[in-house]
């Protein structure tokens, strides 16, 4: 997945001289986590350069890049770092089109590495999603696989509003399925690891059936999509797995053709219980799919606690936890 | 100002006693409020810097050389109206008339709207009184298209860029002709037309987004140079350092302007770290050029506006601009001063008047007459009522028509998605 993503940025590099890519490390280095390696080497200091440690600062000149015409991606070493530029990307990035009246906009990709599973603790593991999908004007992308992530970000790069790009750092080098306690698997056996060389997109707003099945529907993103899948597999229920993809704009339509087929939803993300995006997938099937509905919605998450370092493997919503969902649901 | 303290608030039992000499306690400095209202203005402890004395470093110099100016006030207008020392930009009396007329009109269309506020018409106000220079000397100094993210102070940039007031009020009456579509609070300006970015209602953000643009027109090695204004109170925002790290690293070709008008709502400069140092000498550790400059002066401004352009422009960087003047209208229309501050205060203010200042050294190169000044005046005043009458005649925040409900769903996204889609069918617009 980390050459996909980087793969996306090479070719739009290529393609549009006006895609810059800065942030903390990821020139002459090529970033803690290698996305952008070798891309400063290829297309210059000019495109691709290390910033001051200020996320605040970095969003902050992409929108008055961004309203020049230019169009940044920025890096976030962590989303937990996010928070320091949050003002620049919520009150400014988010609001630019409106309160100018479309005169003015910020075509601003933002990526962070999201999500726990690499023993980080709660300041390298945080899954903070559900903060921007509650903002007008931003959209919130999350991949699940290598193909979809190279699209995916293809996408959010030629898009003209603000996309803010979380990239599980669990998957960057495998298909984990939570299973923490066995061998880690590379990409190179999984169908999505195919990646063209060349330029392709995956559209923003397009959810995908990642598991066909007839008994429950699982509502699932990033690194919950392996997760959800090894679950339905072990405990033998057929699943209908929904990798959302995109949070904002959701592609609703996808899901209520699903809950109406099956009757049950599981909902399962690793980020926080309380006010999680999980929360809204609710409220929506609730709203769409009431009288079809034939249990109460489950959701499977992360607990309302920080992301504990030892203890990670209690906090991650895992396979076990994942398939107990979907019996309650089964059952209820 | 001391307070007296007694033995008890000093915790005085707890100092050991004995032959050796206690150490001093740790005491809290919370600096000491302006004078209040009741209270005879006082700006004892403002400088005064007399016109022509402070040296104009080369545009090309190393910005170590601008350092000791962040300590000096660059004024070239004297208290006689002359025009004196290096700063001197040495103006046609065409530019001057053209500065001075702008100006008024400022001052002028700030009256009306602020009028109109408290008529019921518009629904917040924020004037510039006493602060005009800035705005216009800086609009005429910088080349038309050179990117501006101003704060809500610099309608008179706006104004000099030959903006039409009209539109301005249409904005303010968030009605039917508001190419913002109602959507922002008065005074909150956006043209692109203009090279004038959308103003933001947090304060301080507009600041490194200059510098971003700045970058960017660097990075298309572009002619035009950025320009970003900030207030002295928000320089204690994350932003001003992010600004000035950024436009420090990346030598970016913009100009930051800090408006030091002393007061932050009711809150004195010295409260966002003016006693310590200036606000210029914040360039000093960035290794920024910096000029102080008194922002009462049209002259001044005009010549330092032009200094840092063409330092921008020559790839020298960034210059921090302090523009030292005096805020002498409220806040916003929000606000009473009078709670605060001496009402006369700015009366006194020793830098004078910006628009009495450019006036009298017209008069005195013999280009203007107070009769003239009467006439224009008069005949602003009409421009304006003329103006406000026909933008009245496209609706008034109170009495409307505004734009139409279904526009609020516009302009979250370039493409409206399916979930605003359903929200707009819900309100049934």
């Amino acid at each position: 997945m980390v050459q996909a993503l980087n793969s996306a940025m090479d070719v739009m590099l290529g393609r549009d001289p006006d895609v810059v890519i800065f942030g903390e490390d990821v020139g002459f280095y090529g970033g803690v986590f290698r996305v952008t390696d070798g891309l400063q080497k290829k297309f210059g200091e000019q495109r691709v350069f290390d910033t001051p440690i200020a996320e605040g600062g970095m969003l902050a000149t992409a929108v008055g890049m961004g309203a020049y015409g230019l169009r940044p991606i920025v890096e976030i070493q962590f989303a937990d770092y996010i928070y320091p530029a949050t003002d620049q990307l919520i009150s400014e990035a988010a609001r630019i089109r409106y309160r100018s009246g479309g005169e003015f906009w910020a075509p601003v990709t933002v990526r962070a590495p999201c999500g726990g599973g690499i023993f980080g603790g709660q300041t390298h593991s945080q899954s903070v999603e559900a903060i921007f999908t509650h903002v007008c004007g931003l959209k919130t992308v999350i991949p699940s696989n290598p193909y979809d992530a190279k699209g995916l970000l293809i996408s959010a790069i030629e898009d003209d509003d603000p996309v803010v790009f979380f990239e599980p750092k669990r998957l960057y080098h495998g298909p984990f399925d939570g299973h923490h306690d066995r061998p880690a698997l590379p990409w190179g056996e999984h169908p999505q690891s195919e990646v063209p060389g060349g330029y392709y997109s995956v559209p923003l707003g397009k959810a995908a059936v990642v598991r066909a099945g007839a008994a429950v529907t699982v509502l699932v993103y990033g690194t919950m999509v392996h997760v959800a899948v090894a679950a339905a597999e072990e405990a033998g229920i057929d699943a209908e797995i929904i990798d959302l993809r995109t949070l904002l704009p959701l592609d609703i339509d996808t899901i209520v053709d699903s809950v109406k087929k099956t009757g049950r939803c599981v909902i399962a993300h690793e980020a926080t219980r309380t006010c999680g995006f999980g929360a809204e997938l609710t409220a929506l099937v609730q709203e769409h799919c009431f009288y079809h509905l034939e249990a109460p919605i489950v959701r499977v998450t992360g607990w309302d606690t920080p992301y504990p370092h030892a203890l990670e493997w209690a906090y991650f919503p895992g396979p076990a936890r994942v398939a107990d969902g979907m019996r309650q649901a089964l059952e209820g | 100002m001391d307070t007296e303290h007694t033995a008890l608030d000093r915790g005085a039992s707890a100092i050991p006693s004995g032959s050796e000499p206690a150490a001093p306690r740790l005491e809290l400095h919370i600096p000491a409020h302006h004078p209040a209202p009741g209270e005879k203005p006082n700006f004892s402890d403002v400088p005064l810097f007399p016109a022509g004395t402070v040296e104009r470093p080369d545009v090309t110099a190393p910005a170590q050389q601008t350092h000791p100016l962040a300590d000096k006030l660059i004024r070239v207008l004297d208290d006689d109206g002359a025009a004196v020392g290096a700063w001197d930009p040495k103006l046609s009396p065409e530019v001057l008339r053209r500065g001075l007329q702008t100006m008024m009109l400022t001052r002028a269309y700030d009256d009306r709207m602020y009028r109109q506020q408290r008529q019921g018409k518009i629904s917040f106000y924020m004037k510039c009184t006493g602060e005009e220079a800035i705005g216009v000397a800086q609009g005429m100094a910088l080349a038309p298209d050179d990117m501006v993210f101003t704060t809500y102070r610099q309608q008179g940039l706006l104004i000099a860029r030959g903006y039409p007031l009209l539109d301005m009020m249409c904005q303010c009456y968030s009605n039917a002709r508001d190419h913002l579509k109602g959507r922002q609070l008065p005074v909150l300006y956006s043209s692109r037309e203009a090279s004038f970015f959308t103003i933001s209602g947090n304060l301080g953000t507009q600041f490194p987004q200059a510098v971003g643009w700045a970058m960017a027109s660097a990075y298309k090695h572009d002619r035009r140079i950025a320009a970003g204004w900030i207030g002295e109170g928000s320089t204690a925002e994350p932003d001003f350092h992010h600004a000035l790290t950024f436009a420090s690293v990346y030598r970016a070709p913009v100009i930051l302007n800090i408006v030091n008008n002393q007061w932050a709502i009711s809150s004195h400069q010295e409260i966002a770290g003016g006693e310590a140092a200036t606000f210029a000498a914040r360039a000093i550790g960035f290794g920024l050029a910096c000029l102080r400059v008194d922002g009462n002066d049209f002259l001044a401004v005009y010549a330092a506006t032009q200094w840092a352009a063409e330092r921008a422009r020559a790839n020298r960087g960034a210059t921090l601009i302090e523009l030292f003047t005096y805020r002498a209208a409220p806040h916003s229309t929000s606000d009473d001063p009078s709670r605060y501050r001496p009402e006369d205060d700015w009366k006194n203010w020793p830098y004078g008047d910006p628009i009495e200042r450019l006036s009298r050294h017209l008069v005195r190169l013999g280009e203007w007459s107070p009769e003239r000044h009467k006439q224009l005046e008069s005949e602003i005043v009409d421009q304006v009522r003329e103006t406000g009458r026909e933008a009245e005649s496209y609706g008034t925040m109170d009495s409307g028509p505004h734009f139409s409900a279904k526009t609020m769903f516009e302009d979250v996204f370039k493409e409206m998605p399916g979930h605003l889609r359903r929200q707009r069918q819900q309100l049934g617009v």
